[in-house]
């Protein structure tokens, strides 16, 4: 937020390493903090909510991909797939053997883990395009292997359908119960994000994206670090697909087919690459502004055009809009959301002075 | 700067007038349904068709001065064949005080089971979600209100032994996309194979199937089929049709499932006229010989219009009538039950579920929802390809009905 640093000294290693160091940025969390978990869910509608909710499980699986592309600099086509292994892990886990979802979300985040790991050993060769075509093909097989296995699909139909999540008694089955769940994981992810980027691994992956010869020289074990940059953010994928299947109500294959891997890439690269803001920017932005164009275009649109008329138009130029935007946003901040909004800070910063 | 002036107030007039009408609408009785469509997406093609058929079918009861006095309001959302968007567009139905609702895609029915039933808002998804959504005690709130892929592989079976006398001894083949839809049809195939004595084998097209050259040649010259059942989605249909031409293979000898059997997909094959002798199986009736699109015709013609080119497309047109059509009932059912009052999504359901003798001047199949059967009965028609058109080869029937209902029992008793 628009804050002055100075005057501000610390005198404990504590209050240096904190995440917040600064009070005004500590009471802009809390003033977030209040938001979202008391005024959001008290005024708002059960639609604003379920809106807000796919945002956070975005949240959490745009994270996961920021770990890797963003900060590690590897490309991923493969993180629908791991969301898809994150699912069936989880509700073969709730259906078969009648695990409640705090052990299901960690087992589906483990095995997406190890799947990327597997899937990500050719990073270990090659990069940036030929990497891409790599994790693609891990997406593909991973999608053909569910769609094949019985065992893991749970039939032809390859769906799964599980109970909602129960907590101590309490069945999450409403969109304002399913909003805290959602909320508490995506605060989770976002709070384990930007305390894994500040540690030595972090640091690490920083290394080997900028320059990874370079990285090695001074003694970061490149194998480890992009392994383990694979792990994490396979981990945050299957979370999120675990999430979408608790959301949901059933795990199915098409819904984690090559698409959502793209929607996932747009998500971080109008964020911001590199950046948790920038993830969640991403995800609110590619969740968010269809719903807002098309609530825009509805109602001036209605103004020229009968109501069958206008559910053609809508639906077209929705896209258009949506394309242009993006574009829009790219072309006056290549690096994303993120940047517009750290220039808009720091001008504030010194304002009204110019420096 | 007149000019300017002018825009300003016309649309000052306009907003006036926009705010006059709503005000005016929510004094008259008003019933609001939600539509999901998908005309930007994967299956945009289905969508362009179809949901313009169900809105003219709403526009036309609501130029006859709606279903029992109510008028209704149609909320389309656009899903684009994602899940997402498809949660949002529920809940939005929902905040809007939809009574029901129609579903569009796979994956989204599959994803909205649930959630229906929670809010007790009951969604049609014909042509789309699993067969066992024909159980209304397994899915409460769905009704797929057509006939089912297992349905539509009892009537490719029935079809394929009307037009070869007997099964026992005969080699079928099926040609499938391998997605989860692709493969449901095999549990009744395989079934039927055994019971019937006819020699099945399985080949699968792997998305997008628009390559199918190795698995066709396999088909004409090394299994040699005496018939062939089609289950193909999106531009493979058509390539399906012109391999099998290009490779001999007799059109006649062909049937293909609901999603492979529009016009657009024969003719994207090379025009009807090459494709003489492919059958179709239908859930609604096809071409524009029915009273109910006369009458659509007639509305736009008294608003001085000329009738929308979507209505060519009459295989997807109707269906979009129809699924109009049966959600009209619905409401119908519920409002004359509770003698005139706006009816709740819960007496909706009741409604759909009353739904008998329903024919749309046999654009509809015969069908009988009932509390256990969502379904309908699972009708189908063949249509064949016939001098450049399609025409009725089957009227309504029910393939191997009891063995459907066996296999939904089964399914039912594993869960």
């Amino acid at each position: 937020m628009f804050h002055r640093e100075a005057g501000e000294f610390k005198t404990t290693y504590a209050g240096d390493m904190a995440l917040y160091p600064l009070p005004i940025a500590r009471w802009t969390v809390a003033a977030l903090a209040l938001i979202f978990v008391v005024i959001v869910p008290l005024t708002l509608h059960d639609y604003y909510l379920s809106i807000l909710n796919l945002i956070f499980i975005a949240v959490v699986g745009a994270l996961g991909l920021n770990i890797l592309v963003g900060y590690t600099g590897q490309i991923s086509l493969g993180h629908g797939a791991f969301m898809s292994v994150g699912a069936y892990t989880a509700a073969n886990l709730a259906v078969k053997l009648g695990l409640p979802f705090w052990l299901t979300l960690p087992a589906g985040g483990l095995m997406a883990a190890a799947i990327g790991v597997l899937v990500g050993i050719p990073s270990l060769r090659i990069k940036g395009l030929y990497l891409a075509i790599a994790t693609l093909a891990g997406q593909l097989i991973i999608e053909w292997t569910i769609n094949h296995v019985p065992a893991i699909s749970g039939g032809a139909q390859a769906s799964i359908e599980v109970d909602r999540p129960d907590l101590f008694g309490f069945v999450l089955n409403t969109q304002g119960r399913l909003y805290y769940f959602l909320l508490f994981f995506a605060v989770l992810a976002i709070v384990a994000t930007l305390n894994l980027m500040r540690s030595r691994i972090g640091r690490a992956f920083i290394a080997v994206r900028d320059q990874d010869i370079a990285a090695e020289i001074i003694g970061i074990d490149i194998f480890r670090y992009k392994l383990l940059s694979f792990a994490i953010s396979s981990f945050f994928a299957g979370v999120c697909g675990v999430l979408y299947t608790y959301y949901f109500g059933i795990a199915n294959y098409e819904q984690f087919q090559l698409g959502v891997s793209i929607d996932y890439l747009a998500m971080i690269i109008i964020g911001g690459l590199g950046s948790v803001l920038g993830s969640i920017f991403g995800a609110v932005f590619i969740t968010l502004l269809p719903i807002v164009i098309r609530m825009l275009m509805e109602n001036v649109g209605s103004l020229f055009f009968t109501e069958s008329e206008l559910a053609s138009v809508v639906s077209g130029t929705r896209l258009a809009v949506f394309g242009g935007l993006i574009i829009f946003f790219l072309v006056i901040e290549p690096e994303g959301l993120n940047r517009l909004w750290r220039n808009v800070r720091s001008y504030f910063r010194v304002w009204p002075f110019s420096y | 700067m007149v000019r300017f002036k002018r825009n300003w107030l016309g649309l000052a007039v306009a907003t006036g007038s926009l705010a006059l009408a709503t005000g005016v609408s929510a004094q008259n009785k008003e019933l609001v349904f939600g539509f999901q469509c998908d005309r930007t997406g994967p299956t945009a093609t289905v969508g362009t068709a179809l949901c313009p058929g169900y809105h003219d079918y709403i526009g036309l009861i609501n130029s006859k001065g709606g279903v029992e006095g109510f008028k209704i309001r149609v909320i389309e959302v656009d899903n684009e064949y994602k899940v997402p968007p498809a949660i949002e567009a529920h809940e939005r139905f929902k905040k809007e005080g939809a009574v029901l609702e129609g579903l569009y895609g796979t994956p989204q029915t599959a994803a909205l089971n649930k959630k229906l039933e929670e809010d007790k808002i009951l969604g049609t998804s014909p042509g789309f979600g699993t067969a066992a959504a024909a159980d209304g005690k397994r899915y409460p709130y769905t009704f797929p209100i057509a006939a089912s892929y297992w349905s539509q592989a009892g009537a490719a079976v029935e079809f394929a032994k009307e037009k070869m006398g007997a099964l026992k001894g005969k080699k079928i083949a099926y040609l499938f996309y391998d997605n989860p839809a692709g493969k449901e049809p095999l549990a009744i195939l395989e079934d039927l194979a055994k019971t019937e004595g006819f020699e099945l084998r399985t080949f699968a097209v792997p998305a997008p199937g628009v390559e199918m050259g190795s698995q066709v040649t396999d088909i004409v010259q090394r299994f040699k089929p005496d018939f062939v059942i089609a289950h193909l989605f999106g531009r493979a249909p058509s390539v399906a049709i012109k391999e099998l031409k290009g490779k001999g293979f007799p059109l006649s000898k062909v049937v293909s499932f609901v999603w492979g059997s529009a016009e657009a997909d024969i003719i994207a094959a090379g025009g009807m006229s090459l494709a003489e002798g492919y059958n179709t199986i239908q859930f609604a009736g096809v071409g524009k010989d029915f009273p109910v699109l006369k009458d659509i015709e007639a509305m736009y013609k008294a608003q001085g219009k000329s009738a929308p080119k979507e209505m060519d497309s009459t295989v997807y047109y109707n269906r979009g009538v129809m699924n109009a059509a049966v959600h009209v009932e619905a409401v119908r059912n519920a409002i004359k039950a509770k003698g005139g009052a706006a009816p709740t999504s819960e007496e909706v359901k009741k409604g759909m579920e009353a739904i008998k003798g329903f024919t749309l001047g046999g654009l509809m199949p015969p069908m009988e929802l009932t509390p256990a059967d969502h379904e309908g009965g699972g009708w189908c028609q063949v249509w064949t390809v016939k001098g450049g058109k399609l025409v009725k080869s089957k009227d309504w029937f029910q393939g191997y009905r009891a063995v459907i209902l066996k296999h939904l029992a089964a399914d039912a008793s594993k869960s």
